[in-house]
């Protein structure tokens, strides 16, 4: 059923018409043309489509376009705060922990989502809070590397 | 370039395609280009002719570079970026012989319109064989550039040096000229008459430092263009109907319901159905209408069964190695060990799936496409858009993982058929599970040797043969008197009716087969001589560079020959690929149920001059942490010509929570040439594992993956 929904997307007032079951990572990626969130699996296995809903990480490509109705929703693009990169991009480009790049924005947002629940994390609770993340490449040591530095970085002060 | 070595390689695979005719090339740039080197057209003619049948790189230097008027340099090369780093490695080459920043340069890569010809991304070629005629290229251009300078400043060359895109005098400073002034708005035909001298490595100031990923800003922030990022006007998402197996022939079908829907197209074009809308998730809601019945087939083998019948399918095998005489190395032994190793069908699963984006503009098509070999899909699509190939463009994004799995072009193909069939720039971007339906896995495998050792751990028997892997890494490097290795099944696609679906090039092919099997049997070998694994390979190796990554990796590691303990051992695995020596060696720990922790692994690695040290580590930790899904968990389950894991929830790849502590170490050797740098640390991963759990709990494996089942069933 065709619907308006409006939210808040990366800061802006956003409104959309449209089917509200479609799931948000398409209304993203071809209503709006944000294509910094990818499609990699379509069934919530691999959390290359991870995206902020509220401050929590979701899988836009489970997650229905009618459920962000008065939400803010934080992609990629919206992460870096006027051209100043968030700490953990900041972090992924330090310890380039990243090859092909087509799981980072997945990563960094999963990992913001992490942070910002658990801003401290272990080592053991890295890890345990990006199990559901996959990078082919396998930069995993790096990406953990990367979160710890930037929730240095974060307690400092450097949040968004 | 050692034009022998590019050749030897197996890349059976690849078809040969016609490079970029040079006149093509250079109205392409037209006022652009600024340095032209004079050839006759019957010098520019016979050369095109050698390359139609011996494909290689232009000899004109302005294939591989360009100074604009901003004094930026475009680096041109065929091969892609698919996370593997080239897109730094290749400009640092540049910028070191060239003499200009590292930041000033920019890679064009991979565009068949604007970059010389090139077979595709993969086999650790681009280092090896794309680096050395890119350097001798931007050694050339700077040489003459340094004469244009001498004329230009009146100033004798031997007064000159280039630093920084700047040509001064080195007795007068504020005497100079920069390469771009010398360039702006001409056409300089010049020759250089001399024979271009590479940098010696002392003068060396970009080349084998640590520099970190030129493409990282863009990936960190969404930007990073990939080809489903692509957005044309009028633009459709294509899904295309889909078979239940390999070799189901359709009955009948019908899309009568899908037409039905608002704003949807449906295109038939044979057994070739899709539909098509302006939103990829409506045009796969409409696939979902269409309505199809199949013949299927007889399903013959499966996952369990492949086994037998790759033995029983192989042709007469082919010796790939050979000396001394097997009889006397059998009766020379003391002990004879004789086994069997096996490994599944693996998945490339790139995180990217297989994506194309066609638009044909009158007579022109231009495709963007996630491919590790542009110049063969431009063949692919011209052949079947009917046209000819000048008029095919394709240009590959950023490309999000490779493997080998993106060697196939099929998705370009059908995204060109489309357009031309629907007249509108169309999109193709598989699902998953068509990613795992079309993929070209890495063929099962048998592996048989029959080896001997006397009583004093020497090995003197060494008869291998491998099945249906293909021959890379397959010949040992241990001085063994009597031995033999053959080869059978036509390498990694196999022969007809071997395979029931298509199989092809995997991250390091054959060689992960090869070094499981090869590695496996010396611990086997060790154990029966009752000597430590790593003084037993000590004992049988003469070759230096494997001993001194064997030493370097025992150090690091702090290899001991007292046992672990407590369901925890350690393993050895060493091997050759692509150039590049590798030494492994890892700790793991085994659970009652077998279930397999990977604690550490300690990689050293031989890969001559290192160009970027730091890319060449993330290469080497991705391929340790890659190899252990192979190794552990990634196998195809299938009844004939059906594929049954066709995602993430089946097919487990390796997670976070298996990362093992990784230390890596290169071993400088900056005197010999560079080698490959994208695959050779995969290939221990089955080995290094096996070996350790063996010492672990008593397991001995010889199939991968190493499933907690396989384990439990060989725990004593």
């Amino acid at each position: 059923m065709r619907e308006t929904i409006s939210f808040k997307l990366n800061d802006k007032p956003t409104r959309l018409t449209l089917d509200g079951e479609r799931m948000l990572l398409w209304a993203l990626r071809s209503e709006l043309s944000l294509t910094g969130t990818k499609f990699g699996c379509g069934e919530g296995c691999c959390g290359v489509c991870t995206v902020l809903v509220n401050n929590e990480a979701v899988r836009s490509c489970q997650f229905p376009v009618k459920d962000v109705k008065g939400k803010e929703v934080i992609t990629i693009e919206g992460l870096a705060n006027n051209g100043n990169f968030h700490p953990l991009q900041k972090a992924f480009i330090k310890h380039n922990a990243l090859q092909c790049g087509f799981c980072t924005p997945g990563m960094i947002l999963n990992a913001y989502s992490l942070l910002l629940k658990n801003p401290q994390p272990t080592h053991k609770e890295i890890l345990q809070g990006m199990e559901e993340n996959l990078c082919r490449c396998a930069s995993y040591a790096r990406i953990v590397m990367a979160i710890k530095t930037a929730a240095k970085e974060m307690k400092r002060g450097g949040n968004r | 370039m050692k034009k022998d070595d590019y050749m030897d390689l197996d890349f059976s695979d690849i078809e040969a395609h016609f490079p970029l005719d040079r006149r093509e090339f250079i109205k392409l740039f037209g006022g652009g280009i600024v340095i032209l080197v004079s050839l006759t057209d019957a010098e520019a003619l016979l050369q095109q002719r050698r390359r139609r049948f011996r494909p290689e790189l232009p000899e004109d230097f302005n294939a591989f570079l360009r100074i604009g008027e901003d004094g930026r340099v475009s680096c041109f090369t065929g091969k892609v970026e698919l996370g593997q780093g080239i897109i730094t490695s290749l400009a640092q080459m540049l910028a070191d012989e060239l003499e200009v920043s590292l930041d000033s340069v920019d890679m064009v890569m991979g565009d068949t319109d604007l970059c010389p010809w090139d077979m595709g991304t993969f086999g650790s070629m681009s280092t090896r064989f794309f680096g050395p005629p890119l350097r001798e290229a931007a050694a050339k251009a700077r040489a003459v550039l340094m004469e244009l300078a001498a004329e230009h400043l009146q100033t004798p060359l031997s007064k000159l040096k280039a630093k920084d895109g700047v040509i001064f005098d080195k007795t007068q400073n504020k005497n100079q000229v920069t390469y771009a002034q010398l360039t702006k708005g001409k056409k300089i035909a010049k020759k250089l008459e001399r024979k271009a001298t590479l940098k010696p490595l002392s003068e060396f100031t970009i080349i084998g430092k640590p520099v970190s990923r030129t493409d990282a800003a863009e990936k960190v922030t969404g930007k990073a263009v990939f080809a489903g990022d692509i957005r044309l006007p009028g633009m459709l998402y294509a899904r295309i109907l889909r078979p239940p197996s390999h070799g189901a022939k359709i009955k009948s079908v019908d899309t009568s319901a899908a037409e039905k829907i608002k704003e949807v197209r449906v295109v038939k074009d044979e057994d070739f159905i899709a539909v098509l809308h302006k939103h990829p998730d409506e045009a796969e809601k409409a696939l979902s209408k269409v309505k199809a019945q199949y013949d299927l087939p007889e399903a013959k083998v499966d996952d369990k069964t492949i086994f037998d019948h790759l033995l029983k399918v192989a042709p007469e095998r082919e010796t790939v190695a050979q000396g001394g005489n097997l009889q006397t190395g059998e009766k020379l032994s003391a002990h004879i060990v004789e086994e069997t190793y096996l490994n599944s069908y693996v998945a490339h699963a790139p995180t990217e799936t297989h994506t194309a984006i066609a638009k044909i503009e009158g007579n022109k098509a231009t495709v963007w496409a996630s491919t590790q070999r542009p110049f063969g899909a431009k063949e692919e699509v011209a052949e079947a858009l009917g046209f000819p190939s000048k008029d095919v463009r394709i240009i590959p994004p950023f490309v999000g993982g490779g493997f080998g799995g993106k060697n196939q072009n099929r998705q370009a193909v059908e995204a060109a058929r489309l357009a031309k069939l629907t007249g509108k720039p169309v999109q193709v971007a598989w699902t998953r599970a068509e990613e795992f339906f079309y993929d070209t896995f890495r063929p099962a495998a048998v592996v048989k040797i029959k080896s001997g050792i006397k009583d004093t751990g020497k090995i003197f028997l060494w008869d291998y043969t491998v099945y249906f892997a293909g021959e890379r890494g397959s010949q040992q490097f241990y001085d063994i008197p009597h031995h033999r290795t053959a080869s059978t099944g036509g390498g990694w696609r196999g022969t007809p009716g071997s395979h029931p679906f298509g199989t092809g090039a995997w991250r390091a092919p054959s060689n992960n087969t090869n070094t499981f099997a090869r590695e496996s049997q010396i611990d086997i070998m060790a154990l029966r001589a009752g000597i430590d694994p790593l003084e037993f390979r000590l004992k049988n190796l003469k070759d230096k560079r494997m001993i001194g990554v064997l030493t370097t990796a025992a150090e690091k590691f702090g290899w001991t020959k007292s046992k672990a303990g407590n369901g925890r051992g350690y393993g050895i695995s060493l091997g050759i690929d692509s150039g590049t020596y590798v030494a492994h060696m890892a700790e793991v720990e085994v659970d009652k149920k077998g279930a397999v922790q990977v604690k550490r692994v300690v990689c050293a690695q031989d890969m001559g001059l290192v160009i970027n040290p730091e890319g060449a580590k993330m290469q080497m930790e991705g391929c340790i942490t890659m190899g252990l899904g192979y190794a552990l968990t990634e196998e195809i389950r299938f009844k004939g010509g059906e594929i049954f894991d066709l995602n993430f929830d089946t097919y487990e790849i390796p997670r976070f929570s298996w990362l093992p502590k990784i230390e890596t170490v290169l071993i400088d050797a900056k005197d010999s040439p560079h080698q490959g740098g994208g695959e050779p640390a995969i290939i221990c991963m089955g080995a290094v594992v096996a070996n350790a759990i063996y010492d672990a709990v008593g397991a001995r494996l010889f199939q991968l993956p190493m499933t907690p089942e396989r384990i439990r069933a060989e725990m004593p």
